[in-house]
């Protein structure tokens, strides 16, 4: 920048600079970060019948400031085996899907990349249009496939390959079938867009000295996309964890999802400390994968 | 003709997964019958249904509503937080910013919501507002979220853009505000739509963090019709489906023809100061 514009940049800027940042950053300190802080303190307070549900933690009765904190929303987390079972559940179903996701979206980005230019744009508007319509529609869209009476059971009735139908709907493999398929376009994404800015010319130059295309891919393609790889599975696996919807939809009763869990006891046992503290503990969970997703996505970013 | 690689014959059975479910109900919407799997003959009865559904549409006219003001609100703050982010260099505050952009991209849509719902009770015990939980909360959430995604979309637009332009403007002694509504804003529209349109999409979509916050006054369309759809198939949920996707494909379709259009152009225009130079 000339020594004229930032100079005189920074002069209009210097009293201003301040206001400018303010707004974003105040809004999202308000609503996300501060949010985060009251999950907390409610976590730590006990249950009560009243509107809102639980007691508060700061009294002022009797002229003296009495503090309770109560760690035993953890604790009962810890002692049921249904909690425990649910995130370990959630864990499982997500990297489960996440894995099938990028064993799909790998090969489909990668054609994408390889694309001739003018089918490029036509191929990624094509992947990204289903996540534009409707969340819910496309995983209601299963459930006339999968169920008893669906799509696939009666053409194979009619077919005569099996007597009963196969059960298909309310199982894990139903959940996992609805996260990849919701979820695939976040996967193709930052993959393709990784696999385009790929030198082509390291490549021909492994190819020009020898290398067979299944090693170039191992040696070269892959550790250099590594970036769009973490990217796009921390972007299907971490809202994975915490899905609600498609348990709620294609899961049956022995689908245990944390986020099903939270619902449940959120909105149907209005236990609103119990419901925080398992909030807490899911973000605690992810708190490193979602880490990993801030740093790739800020050196994306920085590129 | 060559033998297809591997990694075409994927990109085409992946293209087959993801619109095949979304085909089918499109062509289910059309059956005359109310169970949705048996095929009963052409009919167009469940789209008059769908139209005369009174909660659908005031749904829907709801929807509309916190998903304009929602996408309208998170372009202005999204562009803002993009702007800091790359043209301000350093300042206290910027890895806080910059995680509080990311974040809300992959956060779990429970843990948002339950926060905000939370957050919101916590306000009107302290302040006495929100008094009811509704579309303004919703509004919030909404605005909330979606712009992380919009400050990612144009931060990435406002680092290809050639600070030259910029520059010039000021070294001549227009005013940075001036510069700003002039010369940055025209170059980085294309990004504010797009964040725009993404953000309207995204707040249109949202089930779980509107069901949190919202209060008993308004519902919007993805409460409708998860509170249907959990009861099973319906055609008329079909119906409505199709809607979406036409809409949803026509606004894909004039997108990709105003990129084609202005890409042709733009190499019209290369061509011909080529030819001059």
């Amino acid at each position: 920048m000339s020594a004229l514009t930032s100079q005189r940049l920074r002069r209009w800027l210097k009293p201003r600079r301040g206001w400018v940042i303010a707004v974003p950053l105040l809004w999202l300190t308000l609503f996300f970060l501060l949010p985060f802080g009251i999950v907390l303190k409610i976590s730590l307070s006990e249950a009560a019948i009243a509107i809102p549900p639980y007691s508060a933690m700061v009294d002022f009765g009797a002229e003296t400031l009495s503090l309770v904190v109560t760690f035993g929303n953890y604790l009962f987390l810890m002692s049921d085996s249904l909690y425990v079972s649910a995130y370990w559940g959630s864990l499982k179903i997500a990297f489960v899907s996440t894995l099938a996701c990028l064993l799909i979206g790998y090969p489909m980005a990668y054609a994408m990349a390889r694309a001739p230019a003018h089918w490029q744009l036509v191929l990624l508007l094509l992947v990204m249009l289903p996540s534009w319509t409707s969340f819910l529609i496309r995983v209601y869209a299963w459930m006339g496939i999968l169920s008893n009476n669906g799509l696939i059971n009666n053409t194979l009735l009619w077919l005569g390959l099996i007597d009963s139908p196969i059960r298909m709907m309310n199982t894990n493999f139903a959940v996992i079938l609805g996260i990849v398929y919701a979820y695939l376009p976040f996967m193709v994404l930052p993959l393709y867009a990784n696999l385009t800015r790929l030198d082509g010319s390291l490549l021909e130059a492994a190819s020009d000295l020898g290398s067979r295309s299944i090693n170039t891919f191992l040696r070269v393609t892959l550790p250099l996309s590594k970036g769009g790889i973490i990217a796009g599975s921390m972007l299907v696996f971490i809202p994975a964890v915490g899905e609600y919807v498609i348990p709620e939809l294609l899961g049956g009763p022995d689908t245990l999802m944390i986020g099903k869990v939270l619902w449940e006891e959120f909105f149907n046992n209005r236990d609103w400390p119990v419901a925080s503290s398992l909030a807490m503990v899911m973000l605690a969970l992810l708190l490193i994968p979602i880490a990993l997703f801030h740093r790739y996505q800020s050196r994306e970013l920085k590129e | 003709m060559r033998k297809p690689s591997f990694t075409t014959v994927m990109l085409i059975l992946g293209l087959v997964f993801l619109y095949l479910p979304m085909l089918i109900l499109v062509f289910y919407s059309f059956n005359a019958s109310r169970l949705v799997t048996v095929w009963a003959g052409f009919s167009g009865r469940w789209y008059i249904e769908l139209l005369r559904d009174q909660q659908i549409l005031d749904a829907v006219w709801t929807s509309l509503r916190i998903a304009f003001f929602s996408a309208s609100m998170a372009v202005c703050l999204g562009t803002l937080a993009a702007f800091v982010m790359v043209r301000f260099g350093r300042f206290r505050g910027k890895t806080a910013l910059a995680s509080m952009i990311t974040a809300p991209l992959v956060m779990p849509e429970v843990i948002t919501g339950l926060s905000l719902l939370l957050l919101f009770v916590h306000m009107a015990e302290l302040i006495g507002w929100p008094g009811d939980r509704g579309m303004v909360t919703i509004w919030i959430a909404h605005t909330t979220f979606c712009s992380a995604y919009v400050a990612v979309v144009v931060s990435s637009r406002l680092r290809e853009v050639d600070l030259s332009l910029e520059e010039a403007a000021m070294d001549l002694g227009a005013p940075p505000v001036k510069t700003f509504f002039q010369i940055t804003l025209p170059v980085i529209a294309p990004a504010l739509a797009a964040g725009w349109l993404l953000a309207f999409t995204l707040s249109l979509d949202d089930l779980v963090i509107a069901s949190f916050v919202s209060g008993p006054g308004a519902t919007t369309l993805p409460m409708v019709v998860f509170s249907s759809v959990r009861l099973g198939v319906s055609p008329k949920i079909n119906a409505l489906a199709t809607l979406i996707i036409l809409a949803v494909s026509l606004a894909t379709f004039l997108a990709w023809y105003l990129m084609r259009r202005s890409e042709a152009k733009r190499r019209q225009a290369m061509q011909l100061a080529m030819q001059e130079a």
